[in-house]
């Protein structure tokens, strides 16, 4: 080999040490701060640059679709429960609602009142843990302790009426756990909602809302918290239907959907809100819609307080609850998303098939697409700004 | 015999690094506790409560003793002597600026002549720990918040150099001792010195928020972003070496305030009161409180900044503004 050629080739070998460099594989999680629980994401970083996203799941399955094939109806209202426990409530609505279609029975209006009352609760519940985690995401750990001061009332709330905080497990085909109307003694009857539960959940819709205008004064009109978030995670309204997403991120995104508005599984038709919606379809919309919310929650809350009529709280069923040969689908609102139940039933005591459609594993579909080229502070900030939770997504 | 005992150079000597080496961890107790208690206030929570019995004063003592008795993990794949010296080399940065600090005109180590160019030098070594912890973890992570500390490094020490040549310029001298001197000396009004925070606001806004880059506190904790890259370079830490980096950042929160302190504030100098000079330590620790709230204040109200933001607010914003400051300064020193 000549000396030029030497050099010729020295030259090509700097040349592409120079211009290629590799991209590192982060592997974030399972264990994370800030992943909500057990979710893996097998990151290619380019720098601070996201070149790739791939979301693992499945860390956290616990099979629930399969168990509730061999439980009975009321012990797979103590599943579902658990599928996104920071709104356990509501998860139980869709799956009673889509029993009770089937039975062909109808809750008294009372206990729909109080479903209404509780899953706005439910949805209080979630929507103040996001605005302190999300945050937190971006660094501020002061918006979660208030956060959570205030969302402790609301769980106060929910285990009087319940007696549980997480984990209500509180309906029952045809109604609400109760014994009222048809309990013999005294202790049964009085089972009905606590004493000066009204009062107290006035004066907590009251704390819930000084607790919006604070947060949307002092995180809203932070500037470090506007540039962190505006315009950061952008979801266009096509893409984010296209991909299945539903709840407050496809309304930050502009579209107003609301299966509160179009489904009949609770009474909402008469109940006055509105459906707040986004302009950008970023980080700050979807933080904005979900403050929005808050109010409109604490809105149906009082206004049902005002018109609850009295009555029983649970109709009549037989003991051992048999649900008649047929299927039927349910969707309902909840605090993060669509969730519907598809419900086989062979005519035994429990489901044949119970079909989950969590909104959370719904929404992450949507993660490959929007982490794409992001930046790596970005990615935990647009992942906090989806508000999903583990349970929901594995299931 | 006495005075024969203080005129021996290393007598002297040991008594100051002596007490140095007691001011280092104490400082840090108080301001970790200060930490602990302001924030919990901040955040609608208690704080630390039953160690030590009342008011949880002992907390901090507590968690000290708890990190010694630690298992000292070092990862397998690291490199060993660079993971184990890299937290010596960010403590020995924060107490090498003690040196320098002028506790009162004669309670000082060492006045340099070029004490704020050493403090500016010095405190940059710090870095170089914070990069040798990255790189040795071998964790990603780590080094992540490793390469975000470097460039970090070189957004806020541009802008920080800039803003105190303003001070310099009206102390005409870089020695700690001279510059609070010059502000005893300095009459605006009647006989009273003048803190330089009233002639340089700018160069002192500047310096605060260089100073929070360079100790990695909220706003700018990127290089250990909890959320993000779990603790960065702290991520492989335990035991004793954690907490000398925690140490560190106590540590650093002193001298950054009493530097502050000093160039702006009138360091010892109790200003508008008449006061014996034997009290000047007393002034200047109320001055680092006031500094030091300051600092727990902006770190328990604020987000973090990505860290492109910094960059863009150290290039474009404080660095021509440090700019302005030292031609307003030095125009004005001219003409007056």
């Amino acid at each position: 080999m000549t000396d030029q050629d030497f050099m010729h080739h020295l030259g090509d070998v700097s040349v592409s040490i120079e211009l290629e460099t590799e991209d590192m594989t982060l592997n974030i999680g399972p264990q994370h701060p800030s992943t909500h629980g057990v979710l893996r994401l097998v990151a290619k970083v380019d720098g601070e640059i996201i070149t790739d996203v791939e979301p693992v799941l499945g860390y956290m399955h616990r099979g629930y679709e399969k168990i509730s094939e061999v439980r009975t109806y009321p012990q797979v209202t103590a599943l579902v429960n658990r599928i996104d426990w920071v709104s356990g409530y509501a998860n139980e609505i869709p799956f009673i609602v889509a029993a009770e279609k089937l039975m062909g029975v109808e809750a008294p209006e009372r206990a729909q009142y109080i479903r209404v009352i509780l899953t706005e609760m439910a949805r209080l519940a979630s929507h103040l843990a996001f605005m302190g985690s999300f945050p937190l995401e971006l660094g501020a750990t002061t918006p979660l302790m208030y956060a959570f001061r205030d969302r402790e009332r609301i769980l106060d709330l929910i285990e009087s009426v319940t007696g549980g905080r997480f984990h209500p497990n509180f309906n029952r085909i045809g109604g609400v756990k109760s014994n009222a109307g048809a309990g013999k003694t005294q202790k049964k009857a009085s089972q009905d909602l606590p004493a000066g539960f009204f009062t107290e959940t006035l004066a907590a819709m009251d704390v819930v809302d000084a607790s919006c205008d604070e947060m949307e004064t002092l995180v809203g009109g932070n500037e470090i918290f506007l540039i962190r978030s505006k315009g950061v995670g952008v979801l266009p309204a096509d893409i984010a239907v296209s991909y299945g997403v539903s709840g407050p991120i496809l309304r930050a995104s502009g579209v107003e959907f609301d299966l509160r508005k179009t489904e009949d599984y609770l009474p909402y038709d008469q109940f006055d809100f509105d459906i707040p919606t986004g302009e950008n379809g970023d980080s700050y919309d979807r933080w904005y819609v979900r403050l929005q919310e808050i109010r409109q929650s604490a809105r149906i809350i009082r206004q049902a307080i005002e018109g609850i009529p009295s009555g029983p709280l649970r109709a009549k069923v037989p003991l051992i609850i048999k649900v008649p040969k047929g299927e039927a689908y349910v969707r309902a609102e909840n605090p993060k998303g669509e969730m519907g139940y598809y419900l086989v039933s062979e005519g035994g005591q429990g489901p044949y098939r119970l079909k989950i459609r969590s909104s959370s594993f719904s929404n992450l579909s949507i993660l490959p697409w929007i982490l794409e080229g992001v930046l790596l502070p970005d990615l935990l900030a647009v992942m906090g700004s989806l508000d999903f939770v583990l349970g929901d997504v594995d299931r | 015999m006495i005075a024969e005992l203080m005129a021996n150079f290393w007598v002297v000597l040991g008594l100051k690094l002596g007490i140095i080496g007691l001011l280092v961890p104490v400082s840090g107790l108080f301001i970790g506790y200060a930490e602990l208690k302001i924030s919990a206030h901040m955040q609608a929570r208690v704080g630390p409560y039953f160690a030590g019995g009342r008011y949880g004063w002992a907390q901090l003592i507590a968690d000290g003793i708890k990190f010694f008795q630690k298992e000292d993990l070092i990862p397998d794949e690291a490199d060993r002597p660079v993971f184990k010296w890299a937290p010596a080399l960010v403590l020995l940065s924060s107490v090498s600026l003690f040196l320098v600090i002028p506790f009162s005109d004669t309670l000082v180590v060492r006045d340099l002549d070029i004490g704020i160019f050493f403090v500016l030098a010095i405190s940059s070594v710090g870095t170089i720990g914070v990069m040798m912890a990255g790189w040795a973890s071998a964790n990603k992570y780590s080094l992540i918040g490793a390469l975000r500390a470097a460039g970090q490094l070189i957004a806020y020490e541009l802008p920080m150099v800039l803003s105190v040549i303003g001070v310099v310029i009206l102390a005409e001298t870089m020695s700690l001792n001279g510059i609070v001197e010059a502000q005893a000396n300095f009459h605006l009004i009647g006989e009273v010195g003048t803190p330089f925070v009233l002639l340089q606001p700018l160069a002192f806004g500047i310096f605060m928020i260089s100073a929070i880059a360079e100790m990695s506190r909220a706003p700018f904790d990127m290089p250990l972003a909890e959320s993000e890259i779990v603790t960065g370079y702290l991520t492989e830490y335990s035991g004793f070496r954690f907490l000398f980096f925690f140490l560190g950042e106590f540590a650093n929160m002193f001298t950054f305030s009493a530097i502050a302190a000093t160039l702006f504030l009138g360091g010892y100098d109790p200003m508008f009161f008449n006061a014996p000079s034997i009290t000047g330590p007393v002034w200047l620790l109320m001055k680092i409180a006031l500094v030091v709230f300051v600092l727990i204040w902006v770190r328990w109200t604020w987000p973090r900044f990505r860290e492109d933001q910094l960059q863009r607010l150290a290039w474009k914003w404080l660095v021509p503004l440090a700019l302005l400051n030292i031609v307003i300064t030095a125009t004005a020193k001219v003409v007056f």
